[in-house]
């Protein structure tokens, strides 16, 4: 007490590390260790009489050889460069819409996002699934517009797009934070451009945009993250079918480690997800601090 | 006029984004060949029996059973985050101790770094340290005690950040301890964003599927999620698809009902609504 007397805020030495022991100490135990242990275990294979075997890269090597793990990785990739690019246009795109004042925006606010409130929720899943079987809404919905029904799940294509839609029918989101971001922008900005003579479109790609920088920033890691980690919708859509077109990486590391029970193999392959999830961050962030996000 | 172009296409993405949910609340009433046979979401008649079949399950448990299960995770798991968050953000917010920048730095990482990395040496951790556990809800809710979400945390600084430091340094004056400072003088400055974090740990943990699918072993144990999904894997193609909608509009409705009763108090710190997705 005394000593918080003399030092008002900011300078008491073991009650800030007391508050955060909590954080420090859920860290060391539920994320530093698994992910050692994982290293670890990304090195070992189980034998078939329970016992664990050293056996250095060897589960790397074996992921790149074999065809499933290779296949898995391009699944996610191609998954994620459709979903986020598009789920950020649409999200961005929305909240100028939604930044207008004006009567009722409010109704249009809660409605674009309860979607990504109900997010992962299985029972969204389950709908989705009813939504695009071959009688399903979707399809009739179609069928007005003189397209022939399409077997969603029997294509490899159409098997990703359902899920692709399901998750950018949840960009609330992302829509919020943009939504917020643009609340900050001062609008004598857009007043002055307008006197200049730039408004609307040309505004939105010269003040908006270079402005919005690290928003955006933000929300494609977020994406991005989420997308590499897809799990949900594969698992219950499609089950990683038709032909494994839908099996994500988040599936195959569940496969090897509960179904197959190759526990190397599965830390290995989630190991190689982070590692490449980190470079490919690091990266974004180079090039975005190169051309010029100085804005926080 | 000029706003009529915007109505449209507002309008026009709100029936994308809200019609499917209300079909699907009209196909809980449906029988199997209206569902497929018709786009409108009104059924011919209202008929009760899905949800009463529904309510059964396919299990040996009702649907009240799984409810409660999944309240049994939820809720402390909601009360155990929001509250050791607020604790570690104060701690960031306010002082100053060794290691500081390491430690916030390693609190930005975990929001980098994707769950399924871990989850599966944590499940390894529990099954080798405390096999026991492995039966109970506590690989579920402990980890909340110790601020695991770091978006929560960060959050929480952001906003301990808006309120003047004068406010804590007149609180001591008169007498209030580090702890009291917090709870009479910032909790009540910042409780639109306590209420988020409680309300998305509430939704997130509802909603979650991969961490009660690797922990929970028995149908017994099940939250509604799990339970849900042992209804579709049960039931076959062209068999009583009603009674399943009719279990999914029940579990929606706990989410529906907290977002509805906290829109209004959140809305002005819906940003961490930023990772629902």
């Amino acid at each position: 007490m005394k000593r918080n007397y003399r030092n008002p805020v900011g300078i008491g030495k073991y009650t800030g590390l007391l508050l955060t022991a909590p954080f420090i100490i859920g860290f060391s135990v539920f994320t530093l260790c698994p992910f050692i242990i994982s290293f670890v275990l990304g090195l070992t294979e189980t034998g078939l009489g329970g016992q664990t075997e050293f056996v250095g890269f060897d589960n790397y090597r074996e992921l790149f050889s074999g065809g499933e793990f290779v296949n898995s990785a391009l699944v996610t990739l191609r998954y994620a460069a459709v979903l986020v690019p598009l789920k950020l246009i649409v999200s961005l795109l929305t909240a100028v819409l939604l930044s207008l004042e004006i009567k009722g925006i409010g109704f249009f606010r809660t409605a674009f996002y309860i979607p990504s409130i109900l997010g992962a929720n299985l029972s969204v899943v389950i709908m989705w699934q009813y939504l695009f079987t071959s009688g399903g809404l979707v399809n009739r919905m179609l069928g007005i517009l003189g397209i022939s029904p399409i077997s969603w799940y029997g294509e490899p294509s159409g098997a990703l797009a359902v899920i692709v839609l399901l998750r950018l029918w949840e960009f609330g989101s992302t829509m919020i934070i943009f939504l917020n971001a643009l609340k900050d922008i001062p609008p004598d900005l857009y007043n002055a451009a307008k006197v200049d003579g730039c408004g609307g479109i040309s505004a939105f790609f010269r003040i908006t945009l270079p402005l919005l920088r690290s928003t955006i920033f933000i929300n494609l890691i977020l994406a991005l993250i989420a997308a590499i980690q897809e799990f949900n919708a594969p698992y219950i859509l499609t089950n990683g079918g038709p032909m494994k077109s839908t099996y994500t990486l988040g599936l195959f590391i569940y496969d090897e480690m509960f179904v197959y029970g190759n526990v190397g193999l599965a830390n290995a392959a989630s190991w190689l997800m982070f590692a490449a999830l980190a470079v490919l961050i690091a990266v974004m962030y180079a090039v975005s601090g190169r051309t010029g996000g100085e804005r926080k | 006029m000029k706003r009529l172009p915007v109505y449209i296409i507002l309008v026009l993405i709100s029936i994308v984004m809200l019609y499917p949910l209300l079909w699907l609340f009209g196909a809980s009433f449906k029988t199997n060949d209206e569902i497929f046979g018709s786009m409108g979401f009104l059924p011919k008649s209202f008929n009760l029996t899905p949800y009463i079949k529904g309510w059964e399950t396919v299990t040996p448990y009702t649907m009240g059973h799984y409810f409660i299960n999944t309240f049994r995770i939820v809720l402390p798991k909601t009360v155990f985050a929001t509250i050791s968050s607020v604790l570690v953000a104060y701690g960031f917010a306010r002082f100053d101790f060794p290691f500081k920048r390491v430690a916030f730095l390693l609190l930005m990482g975990t929001m980098l770094l994707p769950p399924i990395v871990t989850i599966m040496p944590t499940y390894l951790m529990w099954s080798r340290v405390a096999p026991e556990l492995l039966d109970t809800y506590i690989p579920l809710t402990l980890p909340s005690l110790f601020a695991c979400e770091g978006m929560f945390v960060f959050m929480l600084i952001q906003f301990f950040r808006t309120v003047p430091k004068e406010f804590d340094e007149a609180a001591r004056i008169d007498g209030c301890s580090t702890l009291k400072t917090l709870v009479f003088v910032l909790v009540p400055c910042i409780r639109p964003a306590i209420i988020s974090i409680a309300v998305f740990t509430f939704l997130w943990t509802m909603n979650d599927f991969l961490d009660p699918l690797i922990f929970i072993q028995q149908v017994k144990d099940y939250p509604l999620s799990l339970a849900l999904r042992l209804s579709i894997d049960s039931t076959g193609q062209g068999y009583e698809q009603n009674k399943i909608i009719a279990m999914s509009v029940i579990g929606l409705l706990p989410s529906i009902a907290v977002f509805a009763l906290a829109q209004r108090k959140f809305a002005g710190s819906i940003t961490v609504g930023g990772l629902t997705g």
